[in-house]
């Protein structure tokens, strides 16, 4: 039997305390799944460290991976400050990819680089945007539930995006590969000193500090965050909630969108079937780890690049489905809610249940 | 004319049995006031079990009780972060997709491009042979015989019976059904447990019936249409024939489109229909807020805790 009672006052430093727990946990669990294929857990985090911390070359690639995430983190971050759940940032993020490589291969291919980028990002943020819209008008005025309108589009944005590489936009000299044609050198963002960390990152964590500020040293932030944490005195007060919802989910989307972009334009340089690997969702985990804080959303988001590039690398040492990553994840969360459950309450778990009397 | 007609609606109810099950499934689980998200993680876990046991010891019998009893393992999960430890009911349900996923990805990996059991079309004797209806209903998979007969049977159980008014009690006013002396915790572990049943039933259905076989992702979000046909159906099993049709029927315009080439909808289009349709009735149903109001378990996604 479970006994779970409240402690008079939480524990102190709550944020850092769960996400530890989340940690600790996803690294028991992980040892178990290990044990369980007959693989010493000590040498398969061994491989996945050696894979993060071996080398600066390494290194760099988790913050390739990071520079996504946490565009989408502070995505899901944006909405659910204000108790919106964006799990659309997969779609948003694949529209931003789709302006951002239209734009560049179509709108303005002859433009100088200095203008070129400005213009691309500005693309892709409003096409995540406008797609962050449609779920937040239907949630404005109808009331529809938001969780699934936007997970719901972000299928109907894969389908879309497939069909213009496989189809309009396909390269006519790509051999019949599926993608478009690759993007202007203008339109490619720089990257650092041989490796793979493109402009994208110091962007993300500008994005990140920028959206601290808003959220959390302006009126409209205050206003968003008592929205949050109580509608009703927040109605009472005036704040105008309707307004509020399209513009949070607009900056959200918009985030997401800008994901797109430092994919397409940093990664790949042309639209093609990877753009869509579920860093949206990803989001979802780096946005709750930190605690909703824009300032810790880039540390979440690159443990868990941390995470993938150690998956990949158990894959090529001990020959591991990196799919293992995606288990360690769901842990995480479950872990996460261990972590905000023991922060707020005493649980016992004893033979008998005492009765309260 | 009518031959093409036929063949639709065969395939509309071939393409819906897997929605209809998630949806029974999530219905009983939401009646109990817990919102549980992770149908999708739990359908492709199903999936992943059913096909697998199947492989491995040929048992068809076998392969669905896998499937079905890996859904309602994975659902206990969840039951015991929103039950016991009183976690976020939204963000609970996302990480079991999450981790359902991963599970399946995972433990799916050696499997893709297997074969294993296949469950195959059983045209039931006698009445398979009334004209037009006898070949759009009773010429299906045993699935869909199961369906036919689970979604009346949940109705039953949940209207009609005392196991069903104290599984709604609980739902719709936790606190009362605790002072009346029901176990709280029990009923909705109970009821998460059998919606987690039918969600790996819905997926076993998928992997070994309706497209044979291991794939990555091979749900397709029709967990995700599931959670809205619930809302669709205002909670009540009956309804949910209507809702998952309308997917069924949808996809089945799809093959039918592509079996006979016609250009009239581009197919990237008719892809996206059964996602735009289901958020099409999702906003009808919102512009009837009053009876979805009504219709909607009080508690739903309301943790119950005994406070001193």
């Amino acid at each position: 039997m479970i006994r779970i009672e409240k402690r008079i006052q939480p524990l102190r430093y709550q944020g850092i305390f769960a996400a530890t727990s989340a940690v600790v946990i996803a690294f028991v669990v992980g040892c178990a799944i290990f044990a369980g294929l007959g693989v010493n857990p000590l040498t398969a985090y061994a491989a996945m460290g050696k894979g993060v911390f071996s080398s600066a070359d390494a290194f760099s690639e988790v913050l390739v991976k990071a520079t996504p995430l946490i565009f989408t983190g502070l995505a899901v971050a944006t909405a659910a400050v204000m108790m919106l759940w964006n799990i659309g940032a997969e779609g948003q993020l694949v529209w931003g990819g789709i302006c951002a490589a239209g734009a560049a291969l179509f709108l303005f291919p002859q433009t100088q680089p200095w203008l070129l980028i400005p213009l691309v990002l500005t693309a892709s943020a409003l096409g995540g945007m406008v797609w962050a819209l449609i779920p937040a008008l239907l949630k404005a005025k109808l009331r529809v539930n938001e969780i699934l309108t936007t997970l719901l589009l972000n299928y109907v944005a894969i389908i879309y995006m497939e069909h213009l590489f496989y189809g309009p936009w396909r390269d006519p000299a790509g051999f019949g590969f599926p993608g478009t044609a690759q993007i202007p050198e203008a339109a490619q963002l720089l990257r650092f000193a041989g490796t793979r960390i493109s402009l994208g990152f110091p962007l993300a964590l500008l994005c990140a500090v920028m959206l601290y500020y808003l959220l959390y040293k302006s009126v409209w932030g205050y206003q968003v965050r008592v929205i949050g944490k109580e509608l009703r005195a927040a109605r009472y007060a005036g704040f105008n909630v309707t307004g509020k919802i399209l513009a949070v989910m607009a900056l959200s989307g918009a985030f997401a969108g800008m994901a797109g972009m430092v994919e397409v334009c940093g990664i790949h340089y042309r639209l093609q079937t990877g753009l869509a690997v579920g860093y949206g969702y990803d989001g979802i985990i780096v946005a709750w780890l930190a605690g909703l804080n824009p300032l810790v959303v880039p540390f979440t988001a690159i443990l868990l690049g941390a995470l993938f590039v150690g998956g990949e690398q158990l894959q090529s040492v001990l020959g591991l489905p990196s799919t293992i990553s995606l288990i360690l994840e769901g842990a995480l969360l479950f872990g996460l809610f261990t972590g905000q459950t023991l922060v707020r309450y005493t649980v016992t778990i004893s033979g008998r249940s005492k009765e309260v009397s | 004319m009518i031959e093409d007609l036929t063949f639709i609606a065969q395939i509309s109810i071939k393409s819906s049995v897997a929605v209809l099950l998630a949806t029974v499934g999530g219905i009983i689980n939401e009646r109990s006031g817990v919102l549980n998200l992770g149908i999708e993680g739990m359908m492709l876990v199903g999936a992943l079990a059913g096909f697998a046991a199947g492989h491995f010891t040929g048992s068809p019998l076998l392969a669905v009780a896998a499937g079905a009893l890996a859904g309602g393992m994975l659902s206990l999960v969840h039951a015991f972060f929103t039950i016991g430890l009183r976690s976020n009911q939204v963000l609970s349900g996302l990480a079991l997709t999450i981790l359902g996923t991963g599970l399946a990805n995972f433990l799916g990996r050696p499997l893709i491009g297997q074969t294993g059991v296949r469950i195959r079309q059983l045209p039931v004797p006698y009445l398979a042979d009334i004209p037009v209806i006898g070949d759009i209903l009773f010429n299906q998979s045993p699935f869909a015989y199961a369906a036919y007969l689970l979604v009346p049977l949940a109705w039953f159980v949940l209207f009609q019976t005392r196991t069903g008014l104290i599984l709604r009690a609980v739902g719709e006013d936790a606190r009362s059904a605790d002072v009346a002396g029901v176990n709280v915790p029990l009923t909705r572990t109970l009821s998460v447990f059998v919606g987690g049943l039918f969600a790996g039933l819905a997926g076993t259905y998928l992997s070994l019936s309706y497209t044979p076989g291991w794939k990555e992702t091979m749900t397709g979000g029709q967990g995700w249409i599931a959670i809205a046909m619930i809302i669709f159906c205002f909670w009540n099993p009956l309804l949910a024939f209507f809702g998952a049709l309308l997917f069924g029927g949808l996809t089945a315009l799809q093959f039918f489109f592509q079996a006979t080439s016609m250009d009239l909808i581009p197919s990237y289009v008719l892809k996206m229909l059964p996602y735009l349709l289901t958020i099409g009735v999702l906003v009808m149903v919102s512009a009837s807020s009053k009876r979805r109001k009504s219709a909607s378990p009080a508690d739903l996604g309301v943790p119950f805790y005994r406070e001193l």
